[in-house]
């Protein structure tokens, strides 16, 4: 009997091992790892690694050199945008296209088209169409006669932040709206049948109920929204590299200049930590949120 | 709330109160913003795709918006020829077959250590792998790199299969989980009495059960890593081995004001993809829903 019992337990490791190696040697071992350089002053080059306690996360909300403050403020500007435009406009979609239009399939096929385009792809259009002497943008606005409103846009301190906002919004709303629209699909017919008997409107009957039927999705949605906007890099990258005069700099274009171009390892590794903990924090607080609306 | 018992003598008649409440004056307006919305993503892809046909005097002389006046086709084997896109091509489809197999079956074998044997610690080791959801992975960027640079395997296939490999692990046994708890216990002791020990169940029941969820878990996997780009670049930036986006970021570098040629390569490296979706969508987009829904 207890051979028979060891002998599952043998199996049932085998049957985990590939999984956790893959998942214990590229993410929890890393992150622990991480955490651990966190608290030195290391070049990388060196074996010599000085401790210095809690030093990098001091000095990377203050330094105005390591810039990780403005970086955040950045993202979080970007989780605002997102939570307050794209999410709207995706579940306007959603529950337009939920509740069974002519051309329902093909409307949703298409929105849902830019979420898998590569991010390279997207990047590389846009900065196309912003090109200020011959990108589309421009072109156009000189066509209609608004010179006036033409703009270096990507190359603007002050706009550019925006201008790469506009990207992350097209290539997303779409991802965002499928998985609402999953979400209006699942609500019975019958319920919307009975309100709508009872005189309640089309608007009324989103507002009272599908709305609140969907409430896991939306809280999904925007958790997904507010951790991607601060994990955002690979469309900041592309665009501008956190450029022009670190205008549109988030933590993970910081965190790979500190790592890869400037070689502090310490510093690059608090910024790792950091972030992972703001993500953990923002997941709880949203879903904290939405449980406390029920 | 109570739920309003179904009548479906009601049905055709609510269809038709539905179509009146919905005015037709409102109906313009949904279609008009509906349209502007399909144009708004459709217009940038048909606007890179025409001027991937354009010279650069086309574009410089300010034919910036239309269709191309001569449509320069060579655009396309040039842009082949230059950029060493094909081999990078070939990189990228390397790559994520072999991530997307060693996904699919660790996160197969794992989902059924946790779903379909009865242990201990089965509850809590699920909840350990989900938070993998959260977990940003580029956290693990800097131990990574310096594990792989030990190794000697930067710029190399299995710098990038590897970490691709455990992005998606997460998000497939997520789903994964959802087809094999539908499947019945019984399949199992029935199984078990018919002499299949925990293997045998594994390859000669489950797996042939589960494999509507292989599509899902493939497309998924599929598409984290044929689009990713922060590991790519710094792990294998250097030499033949670069991925797809590593591969249009340096040749739009080098390339830089040539928009035709630019055009040419990022038209080649999007519409595979867009094909294969014109195909399956549905498919595509149930395997997104599969994972995010629960999450």
């Amino acid at each position: 009997m207890k051979n028979k019992s060891l002998i599952k337990g043998i199996n049932i490791f085998l049957f985990l091992l590939p999984a956790l190696i893959l998942f214990f040697g590229i993410l929890i071992a890393p992150i622990f790892m991480s955490g651990y350089y966190s608290f030195f002053d290391w070049n990388g080059m060196s074996s010599a690694k000085e401790f210095i306690g809690l030093k990098n996360y001091t000095e990377m909300f203050t330094s105005n050199s390591i810039g990780f403050g403005k970086a955040l403020k950045n993202s979080l500007l970007l989780a605002v945008l997102s939570v307050f435009i794209q999410l709207p406009l995706s579940l306007g979609l959603a529950l337009l296209l939920g509740k069974g239009i002519k051309g329902e399939r093909f409307f949703l096929s298409v929105f849902f088209m830019p979420v898998l385009i590569s991010t390279v792809v997207i990047g590389q259009l846009w900065l196309k169409i912003y090109n200020p002497d011959y990108g589309i943008l421009n072109v156009i606005l000189g066509k209609l006669g608004l010179e006036n409103l033409q703009q270096l846009w990507l190359g603007d301190k002050k706009l550019a932040l925006w201008a790469c906002f506009v990207p992350m919004l097209w290539q997303y709303v779409g991802y965002h709206m499928l998985l609402m629209y999953a979400g209006v699909k699942g609500v019975s017919t019958d319920l919307r049948e009975a309100a709508m008997i009872d005189g309640a409107t089309q608007g009324q009957v989103n507002r009272y109920i599908v709305i609140p039927i969907i409430k896991p999705v939306l809280r999904v949605s925007v958790i997904f929204a507010v951790t991607g906007s601060l994990k955002a890099y690979d469309l900041i990258y592309v665009l501008t590299n956190g450029g022009p005069l670190h205008a549109t700099e988030v933590p993970s274009t910081r965190m790979i200049e500190m790592l890869f171009q400037r070689n502090r390892y310490g510093m690059g590794s608090a910024m790792a930590v950091m972030l992972i903990i703001l993500c953990f924090i923002f997941a709880m607080i949203i879903s904290a949120v939405f449980k406390e609306d029920r | 709330m109570a739920k309003n018992k179904s009548n479906t003598a009601y049905v055709s008649d609510i269809d038709q109160y539905n179509l009146k409440k919905t005015s037709p004056v409102a109906k313009v307006f949904i279609y008009i913003g509906l349209a502007v919305w399909t144009f708004v993503n459709l217009y940038p892809l048909f606007w890179m795709f025409t001027f991937s046909l354009k010279s650069n005097e086309e574009i410089y002389g300010l034919n910036v918006a239309g269709l191309p006046q001569n449509w320069l086709w060579s655009n396309y084997p040039e842009a082949l020829r230059t950029g060493n896109m094909p081999r990078y091509f070939l990189n990228s489809i390397i790559i994520t077959i072999a991530a997307m197999a060693i996904t699919l079956i660790a996160a197969l074998m794992a989902t059924y250590a946790l779903t379909r044997i009865r242990w201990w610690g089965s509850k809590l080791m699920n909840s350990i792998f989900m938070l993998g959801l959260t977990i940003p992975l580029h956290a693990s960027i800097l131990p990574v790199y310096l594990i792989l640079s030990k190794l000697g395997w930067l710029n190399s296939y299995q710098a990038l299969i590897i970490p691709y490999s455990a992005f998606s692990l997460a998000m497939a046994i997520l789903i994964c989980t959802g087809f094999m708890v539908d499947i019945p216990k019984d399949l199992d002791e029935a199984a078990n009495i018919d002499g299949c020990g925990l293997w045998g169940t594994f390859f000669r029941v489950i797996l042939p059960l589960t494999k509507p969820a292989f599509a899902t878990i493939g497309i998924y996997s599929f598409l984290q890593s044929w689009n990713e780009l922060m590991f790519a670049n710094i792990f294998n930036s250097k030499g033949d081995l670069k991925t797809i986006p590593v591969g249009i970021q340096a040749f739009q570098g080098q390339y830089l004001t040539d928009w035709g040629l630019v055009g040419a390569v990022l038209v080649m490296a999007t519409f595979p993809t867009l094909i294969a979706y014109v195909f399956l969508s549905k498919k595509i987009q149930s395997s997104f829903i599969a994972g995010a829904v629960k999450g």
